[in-house]
């Protein structure tokens, strides 16, 4: 096979070559080119829009088209987060704009943390900081990292049909906090539709990845007033 | 001749059962507490749902122990009780199945770990196999028929699973698959390469459970079959899809939906039907009295 030396590529074709590697899962290739172009001076910024989060965006309309499935999506997130590791500490520094903060887990009684996983991946690929608590979030969990990280989205998932309902018990102590209406909050997981997310009065359902990119994008925008 | 043999002696459909775990909620479990736990808390109240399955005409009852891997269990802080739970779930099955007054098998329900073998996750294939073993050992212990892998999306846990119940049990394995990513399972398997894959694997039946409603079950059981199987089919479809009505979840799949999608599965190649979340001993007597009727 001809290895590719990206040395001899100018910066436009890295950033294209690097949409194919995300699309394929390189995370070795991917971390070389962030490297790469970060030698060549270009800004971070620029790097995780025209590269990471274009290639993610590919990687989104795939999944949601039934092209590409969950392990595919998640060797390309792998791939994303290691450019991720090396862009996060210099994007920090840099005054770039932040997408917003989501605090994302998984309610109580339900294990299931592979599509919150990808959830919480591909909304840092798009760029947000996501803080993950993880499985088996009560409503105190829940409570204490939105106090601690003052989110503007919060993101629970469910796979269960005895565990989706807690949903309901988490909105409802927000609101009793008085925290209901400085949030977004967006729901996702296999039993859940439209009707269940109204119903408890979520903000929206997402019916995958990308859709969840898709959705915290249109209230960040309403959010922001733009 | 085992009883499950019997039971496929005769060319008729064979009724399964429907949901365990909504029908607990409507029984009192809270929204996130496990439903396993009941086997030795509130044993009286998984007994009436076995009986209200058997009753409706259920041939084959599903033990309470879905969620009975150490993985799942340890969310609830119950990873030391994975054989006295799996037993215990069992033993329920079985005292209604042997007072029942047609021939009932006793199916030991294993769910997914929840976790992702490696590469794609962090689970070492060999613990999976010996988390699935734990669990079978105490469903064994507790005298099931047979063994019932369910609503899995990944070839290898299911892999894992038949070793595990192999390293404990001769007894015969079924394995379902759910498909509720675009006619695929979540990890991206289609039914054609189900078949092929599954078949390879040491099972007496193979099918597809939950997914997203009876319609789409039809179309994946219609796949299965063209793939011309050599193992009878297990289709145990949702009771339609969940809303919300009054604060509660309810699924829309009536008795008549259910009865009519039995019918029609049965005709697509499915040799065992019955239903998942959401299907009520009502939905199981409607699809019981659908068979009586086209007989």
């Amino acid at each position: 096979m001809e290895e590719i030396n990206i040395q001899e590529m100018d910066s436009e074709e890295i950033l294209e070559l690097m949409q194919e590697d995300l699309y394929d899962g390189y995370k070795e290739e991917i971390i070389a080119e962030v490297k790469e172009l970060l030698d060549r001076g270009m800004p971070p910024y620029e790097i995780l829009t025209e590269g990471l989060v274009a290639g993610m965006d590919i990687v989104g309309v795939d999944f949601r088209d039934g092209i590409l499935f969950v392990p595919e999506v998640l060797m390309s997130a792998k791939a994303m987060k290691g450019g991720m590791n090396v862009l996060r500490p210099l994007l920090a520094e840099s005054d770039a704009p932040k997408q917003g903060v989501v605090v994302i887990g998984t309610v109580k009684g339900d294990i299931h943390d592979i599509g919150k996983n990808l959830v919480a991946m591909m909304l840092e690929g798009a760029g947000y900081e996501v803080i993950n608590i993880g499985i088996n979030n009560d409503v105190e969990s829940y409570l204490e990292a939105i106090e601690e990280h003052q989110p503007d989205i919060l993101g629970m998932s469910a796979l269960l049909t005895t565990t989706m309902p807690y949903m309901r018990t988490v909105i409802e102590a927000l609101k009793e906090e008085g925290l209901r209406d400085d949030l977004v909050v967006l729901v996702g997981g296999a039993p859940l539709n439209d009707a269940f997310a109204e119903d408890i009065q979520a903000d929206a359902y997402c019916r995958d990845a990308a859709v969840a990119v898709d959705t915290a994008n249109k209230f960040m925008k309403i959010k922001r007033g733009s | 001749m085992s009883a499950l043999n019997q039971l496929l002696g005769a060319s008729k459909p064979i009724l399964l059962d429907g949901a365990m775990g909504t029908m607990l909620m409507d029984a009192g479990l809270e929204s996130g507490d496990p439903p396993e736990e009941w086997n030795l808390i509130h044993p009286e109240r998984i007994l009436e749902v076995h009986r209200q399955y058997i009753q409706a005409g259920s041939q084959v009852i599903l033990t309470n122990s879905f969620g009975g891997t150490s993985y799942r269990l340890a969310m609830h802080n119950l990873q030391d009780q994975v054989g006295e739970l799996n037993r215990a779930a069992a033993q329920l099955a079985r005292t209604e199945a042997d007072q029942a007054p047609h021939l009932v098998l006793v199916a030991g329900s294993m769910g997914p770990t929840g976790q992702l073998l490696e590469p794609v996750g962090e689970l070492v294939f060999e613990d999976a196999v010996e988390a699935f073993a734990e669990q079978a050992s105490g469903l064994a212990a507790g005298g099931v028929d047979l063994f019932w892998i369910e609503t899995m999306s990944d070839l290898g846990e299911v892999r894992a699973a038949v070793e595990g119940i192999r390293r404990v049990s001769d007894l015969p394995i079924s394995a379902t698959l759910s498909f509720d990513t675009h006619k695929h399972t979540m990890m991206g398997v289609d039914p054609l390469q189900a078949v092929e894959s599954l078949e390879a694997l040491d099972l007496a039946l193979l099918g597809a459970n939950c997914g997203t409603g009876s319609d789409e079950l039809i179309e994946i059981i219609q796949l299965m079959a063209t793939a011309d199987p050599d193992l009878p089919l297990v289709a145990k479809a949702n009771a339609g899809v969940p809303q919300v009505e009054a604060g509660e979840v309810v699924y829309n799949g009536t008795p008549e939906v259910m009865a009519d999608y039995a019918v029609r599965v049965y005709q697509q190649g499915a040799r065992l039907i019955g239903g998942c979340c959401g299907s009520t001993p009502d939905h199981i007597r409607a699809m019981a009295e659908a068979f009586n009727q086209t007989d």
